[in-house]
């Protein structure tokens, strides 16, 4: 690269600065404000404690007196605790079911003749032509105690009452595999599409059985596809508010639910905020960690 | 050869759709022999090495190691390993791991892992580069740490795919005195493919020349250098001369080319039989007054010890001639060309 960058590139570059920074920061930021403030019966219900018309002397004296009631009683608040916790765990468990359920997948994507390949991509990327709504209401009817599978199995004499599925965390977490799928798919498929097959040939030439050339080699050097599909999975699922609304029962606790909750039934702003604010610190951690990992990958293919 | 060949291939053939990569392939490779299979690509000698490697079934023939049947053991059981031409090292391991990977499995000791994997990186003259990572190393570091990867597990035999095409000429050149040194040091039989003629010449015991899915020729270096087999062998081992023309049987054996008439040695072709002559540039003589076809330095070229001069004759056509540069024939000065009886190989027509 140049030492100075042209007009033309540095107005490229700038493109999706402005556009995180519009529609990414600027909103982030609206929440840090509010989260900040006390709730109030008001339009919009929150009594603002810093305003764009403040001077500096009294923005300065303000930040003395920031209300952190909102973080406070949201620490106390054992619901919000059971929220996160809960939404880790069903994004956890979502994010491992669809790595398991998309690497042989994917691996047999990479492994199917060249030309074969594109159609076999389509086919798994087709669902997402139709809305997700309806393919999570599909859900319902297929999960639903009189739905399509209870009724399958019990016309097979298989079960004799209904699963019971429906309205539970077994069923978000369906609803989240299902839908997920793809995110997971496709970077795992472009990590195994990648790889010389000549690394396998050498490896079972030095002697490893089938099973230790995935273990060994195949494995390690789709690391990178692992972690960027885990987290293409982990995080939106973290957050996810539609599946478990839709698929979830009503004492289903996930963070994206109780966030929608605060906000729109209960009208604390400030507290819903706040948990926006924790949930997006919480989820960076993960982010860094895999940046980092991925430098050093990038670093170790060169 | 010896008696007992380590590596039997029998009428191997293999076609790949439509396209017949090998051709009823036979070869033996004798213990501790360096064999090179040779030839343009395309003529098969990749696939050959697959087959005996176990990355690919041949359609029909048979291949053995030491009289066991190859055909039912898959890569990972063969006691052959081999040399990728891309090294194909492991990107997530360092030198150490990627050494070690052939010996992790045969259930070592770790220290006696430690201690061939040393013994190993000094036989490649990489002492103390265990810990390096792969993308740190040099191309021809690549090249040795790939030779010590493949050699780790001890292999009856060991294939080398184009093992030092990658590496620039000089570096080529010291690295085929070493991989000689090695094979003869581990007396372990090495089968190197390659399409460098002079590598193979250089490093072989025997070589066998490919073309289009069948050998042309085995033999040792100058038996093939020297005695050639076919046009093909003649015409792709070392730089020659190749004149049309027909045998002729009347007072004595001649060949006659367009410029004129050539002695001939013992030959078995009859008569008026069309035929190709083979003439190595350093087997003909150039004179200022002797005997032999008339005709002129047409362009010099200087090649460190030798000079390699293209006459045109007087009666049509030119010859490439190597001599010693104090011989001192400079451009347009006339010349007589003599050819000794015995110094070509004679092909009849069809065996091109």
């Amino acid at each position: 690269m140049s030492a100075r960058m042209s007009r033309a590139r540095r107005a490229v570059l700038a493109l999706p600065y402005l556009w995180l920074s519009v529609f990414f920061i600027a909103p982030m930021a609206l929440v840090a404000k509010i989260s900040l403030s006390h709730p109030a019966e008001a339009r919009p219900p929150y009594e603002p404690v810093f305003s764009f018309s403040d001077g500096f002397a009294v923005a300065l004296e303000k930040l003395r007196s920031l209300n952190l009631d909102a973080y406070r009683g949201f620490a106390e608040d054992s619901l919000y605790l059971e929220s996160f916790l809960t939404s880790l765990a069903v994004a956890a468990i979502s994010t491992l079911i669809t790595l398991f359920v998309a690497y042989p997948f994917a691996l047999a994507l990479a492994r199917a003749p060249q030309r074969l390949r594109p159609i076999f991509i389509g086919l798994a990327v087709a669902p997402f032509w139709t809305s997700f709504l309806i393919r999570v209401y599909a859900w319902i009817a297929l999960l639903k105690d009189e739905g399509l599978i209870n009724h399958a199995l019990m016309t097979l004499g298989l079960i004799h009452e209904p699963l019971g599925i429906y309205a539970t965390n077994v069923a978000v977490v369906i609803g989240i595999v299902y839908s997920y799928l793809p995110f997971m798919l496709l970077p795992l498929y472009s990590a195994l599409e990648g790889q010389d097959p000549s690394l396998r040939e050498a490896a079972a030439d030095l002697g490893a059985t089938p099973a230790e050339v995935f273990r060994r080699v195949t494995l390690p050097l789709s690391r990178r596809g692992i972690i960027a599909g885990c987290l293409l999975v982990f995080i939106p699922a973290v957050g996810e508010f539609v599946i478990p609304d839709l698929l979830g029962g009503s004492d289903s606790l996930m963070i994206g639910r109780t966030i929608w909750n605060d906000f729109f039934a209960n009208r604390d702003w400030p507290t819903a905020s706040a948990a926006a604010i924790v949930l997006l610190l919480l989820l960076l951690g993960p982010l860094l960690l895999a940046e980092r990992l991925r430098l050093k990958d990038e670093r170790l293919d060169r | 050869m010896a008696a007992v060949p380590l590596l039997a291939v029998e009428r191997a053939s293999k076609r790949f759709g439509s396209v017949v990569a090998l051709d009823e392939v036979s070869l033996d490779v004798g213990p501790g022999e360096f064999f090179a299979l040779l030839g343009p690509s395309g003529c098969g000698k990749t696939t050959l090495m697959r087959l005996i490697a176990g990355f690919e079934a041949p359609d029909a023939g048979r291949l053995s190691l030491d009289g066991q049947d190859l055909s039912a053991l898959p890569p990972h059981r063969r006691p052959v390993n081999m040399m990728f031409q891309s090294y194909a090292l492991f990107p997530h391991l360092d030198v150490f791991e990627n050494v070690a990977f052939g010996l992790r499995r045969k259930g070592l000791a770790r220290e006696a892992i430690k201690k061939r994997v040393e013994e190993l990186l000094e036989i490649v003259q990489l002492q103390g580069f265990g810990s390096r990572r792969i993308e740190q190393l040099s191309g021809g570091q690549k090249q040795r740490v790939a030779l010590a990867r493949s050699l780790a597990p001890g292999p009856k035999l060991l294939l080398l795919d184009e093992p030092l095409a990658a590496l620039d000429r000089k570096l080529r050149e010291e690295t085929q005195l070493q991989l000689k040194q090695i094979q003869r040091r581990l007396n372990t039989a090495f089968v190197i493919v390659t399409h460098d003629q002079e590598e193979a010449l250089a490093l072989a015991d025997r070589i066998a020349v490919m073309r289009a899915g069948r050998i042309e020729q085995i033999g040792a270096p100058p038996d093939v250098y020297r005695r050639p087999q076919t046009r093909f062998v003649a015409d792709f081992i070392g730089a020659t001369n190749l004149i049309e023309g027909r045998v002729s049987r009347c007072d004595g054996v001649w060949f006659v080319a367009p410029f004129g008439q050539i002695a001939l040695g013992p030959c078995t072709l009859v008569d008026g039989a069309r035929a190709t002559l083979s003439l190595r540039p350093e087997d003909i003589r150039l004179s200022r007054d002797g005997d032999g076809l008339p005709g002129r330095i047409a362009q010099a070229s200087f090649r460190g010890q030798s000079t390699l001069l293209w006459v045109a004759l007087d009666a049509g056509g030119s010859l490439r001639v190597s001599c010693a540069h104090d011989a001192g024939f400079v451009q347009g000065e006339a010349v007589r060309v003599a050819i000794p009886p015995d110094a070509g190989s004679l092909f009849a027509e069809d065996s091109r």
